[in-house]
């Protein structure tokens, strides 16, 4: 295959790429009049910010910005903290029948996300957490694989460093926090970035747990702003999509590196 | 082999020797590590092992979540979900789907990955943008498609209706809506199996490929005989994470088609959410819940096996 031949597939992976991105920007910045002729304006005669201001007043994407803030925010540190947690337990204390219990642990990862929704629906409400912070954050803060990760990358750590500091007269969560951590950076930005992403577009958790406008996510009030829209008004949708599109996209192309690296690494090394 | 002055490690499993002052009383530390490790073993239980117990429960009741308590009916929910040509129909669209997708994302992510792997200026930012979609909320996702695939004002439309071709509607109709699916999950994905097997690709020694060259193998040649074999861990990898991805794929199917029109794009993950949130019928989500949990557990003990036997060699 010749260069220019190359360089011409490049071109159309990256368009087929950009392509979508380009028309919701395009079309969220579109005069109603423009969205709805044929052939379409490929580009906005004159720049508009009304649909951001429709979308706005249409749904309360103030709180579902809040609310999925929260979730991801405390739903990372409350599972990267189980995960931290666990694993050092498992690598520095002693406790009878330690491999059985880490089975039971890792075996949490052979069942389905999907398969315990209904379950979980009915504890939620039994205790009472339907459309509250506990219910959206709390069933989804156990950690099998993080924890699988942490323990594989604590056991890399050399022994006489921990040792060293018991020595010194440190305690075990003294060790963890002052030594063990800090050695762990890299493998530890790596959980936090797969379940950080894994937790902001969380979908179908959030649709059954939450049943008022208040308690929605980003990706749960935008199906809502879609449905009460109709198909019809796609300048107000398009500058929703945007909205909640747009904090994931600067996010990811500034910190590129660190979602890249550690999406693949969590991939791979599963 | 150990290079000099390397010190030798205990297995990481074995008993940790107690250290010079601070470990007598092991009755504390069996105490610091429940404290530490309760949490995490708590939720995992109430959240991913007690699902499957309830599931299996409910799967042998008629419920539809208001009544008190769970009328009892032994298997019939089976027996009937397992005749049931509307159950029939579900897991074909579930297998359609999952095989254009796996194989979609494989074949696609390895073109990719040999498109990047070539010294051409601007494929790092083509890398970046490929694997960008897979880190984006898929119910976005799918509503910006919905607007793409418009029959009437649709990017879609705009690209076909120059060159004469009136756009296929990939949403509202029974033949369509199936492949919008797959076109939407392939364009979020593709990227992130391009990504790992170009990490595979360039993780691979360089002599046999040489050693090919030499032999005057052809790039296709050498492409199909030395590169491929060496990526079959990956493929592997891809393949089954793949599957099982897929198998659950809720937020596209959701925001785009809602199962529809019809049935055409019911998928044993859409049809628990139906059958439980929309019609209320515990027993019946239960059932399908247990038929998932079952096919994907085979998927799951298949991969463990394989993955073992290769950690042995």
């Amino acid at each position: 295959m010749t260069r220019a031949v190359q360089y011409v597939l490049l071109l159309g992976v990256a368009a087929v790429f950009l392509g979508p991105l380009y028309w919701l920007v395009t079309t969220a910045l579109k005069a109603p009049d423009e969205i709805y002729q044929f052939p379409p304006a490929w580009w906005p005669s004159r720049l508009t910010w009304e649909n951001f201001g429709l979308a706005w007043d249409a749904a309360p994407f103030d709180r579902f910005f809040l609310n999925s803030t929260i979730a991801t925010v405390a739903g990372t540190a409350l599972k990267v903290a189980n995960a931290v947690l666990t694993a050092y337990a498992f690598v520095h204390l002693r406790f009878p029948f330690k491999n059985a219990l880490f089975l039971v642990i890792l075996g949490a990862m052979m069942v389905p996300g999907h398969v315990t929704l209904l379950p979980n629906y009915l504890t939620v409400a039994t205790l009472g957490w339907i459309n509250t912070y506990a219910g959206l954050i709390i069933p989804g803060i156990g950690s099998a694989f993080a924890t699988f990760l942490m323990r594989q990358h604590f056991r890399t750590l050399p022994r006489e460093v921990t040792d060293a500091a018991s020595v010194d007269g440190a305690g075990h969560l003294r060790t963890l926090w002052q030594v063990v951590l800090p050695m762990s950076r890299p493998m530890l930005v790596t959980v936090v970035v797969i379940t950080a992403v894994e937790e902001w577009n969380n979908f179908v958790w959030p649709l059954i747990v939450t049943n008022t406008a208040e308690m929605r996510t980003l990706p749960v009030g935008l199906l809502i702003l879609k449905d009460q829209e109709g198909l019809s008004n796609w300048g107000t949708i398009m500058a929703g999509t945007l909205i909640v599109l747009a904090p994931m996209l600067v996010i990811f192309f500034v910190a590129q590196r660190w979602i890249v690296g550690g999406i693949t690494a969590g991939a791979v090394k599963g | 082999m150990t290079a000099l002055g390397e010190t030798v490690r205990a297995h990481p499993d074995a008993p940790v020797r107690p250290a010079a002052s601070a470990r007598p009383r092991p009755l504390r530390e069996y105490g610091l590590f429940a404290l530490m490790v309760a949490p995490n073993l708590i939720v995992i239980a109430v959240f991913a092992y007690w699902p499957i117990v309830y599931n299996a429960y409910l799967s042998l009741t008629d419920w539809n979540m208001i009544a008190v308590r769970p009328t009892f009916v032994g298997l019939a929910n089976y027996a009937r979900t397992l005749t049931d040509p509307a159950f029939h129909q579900t897991l074909w669209v579930t297998v359609a789907f999952t095989g254009l997708i796996v194989a979609g994302s494989l074949l696609i992510g390895l073109a990719l990955a040999v498109l990047l792997d070539q010294p051409l200026m601007g494929s790092r930012i083509v890398r970046t943008l490929s694997f960008a979609p897979h880190v984006l909320s898929g119910a976005a996702v799918a509503t910006l498609w919905l607007f793409v695939f418009d029959p009437g004002y649709g990017l879609v439309r705009a690209l076909l209706d120059p060159l004469g071709i009136t756009a296929p509607d990939l949403v509202n109709s029974s033949d369509g809506a199936l492949f919008g699916l797959v076109i939407v999950y392939l364009w979020k994905n593709a990227g992130f199996a391009a990504l790992i097997y170009l990490t595979g690709m360039q993780g691979l020694p360089r002599e046999l490929d040489e050693a090919a060259v030499l032999d005057g193998a052809g790039s296709w040649t050498r492409f199909r005989r030395v590169t491929l074999p060496q990526l079959r861990p990956i493929t592997f990898f891809l393949l089954i994470t793949t599957v099982i991805g897929t198998f659950q794929a809720f937020d596209v199917i959701a925001v785009m088609t809602g199962g529809g029109p019809g049935d055409a794009t019911t998928t044993l993950s859409w049809a628990i959410y139906s059958e439980g949130f929309e019609a209320f019928d515990a027993g019946r989500a239960a059932t399908l819940s247990m038929i998932m949990f079952v096919l994907l557990l085979i998927v799951t003990a298949v991969q463990a096996r394989i993955m073992e036997r290769r950690m042995h060699l």
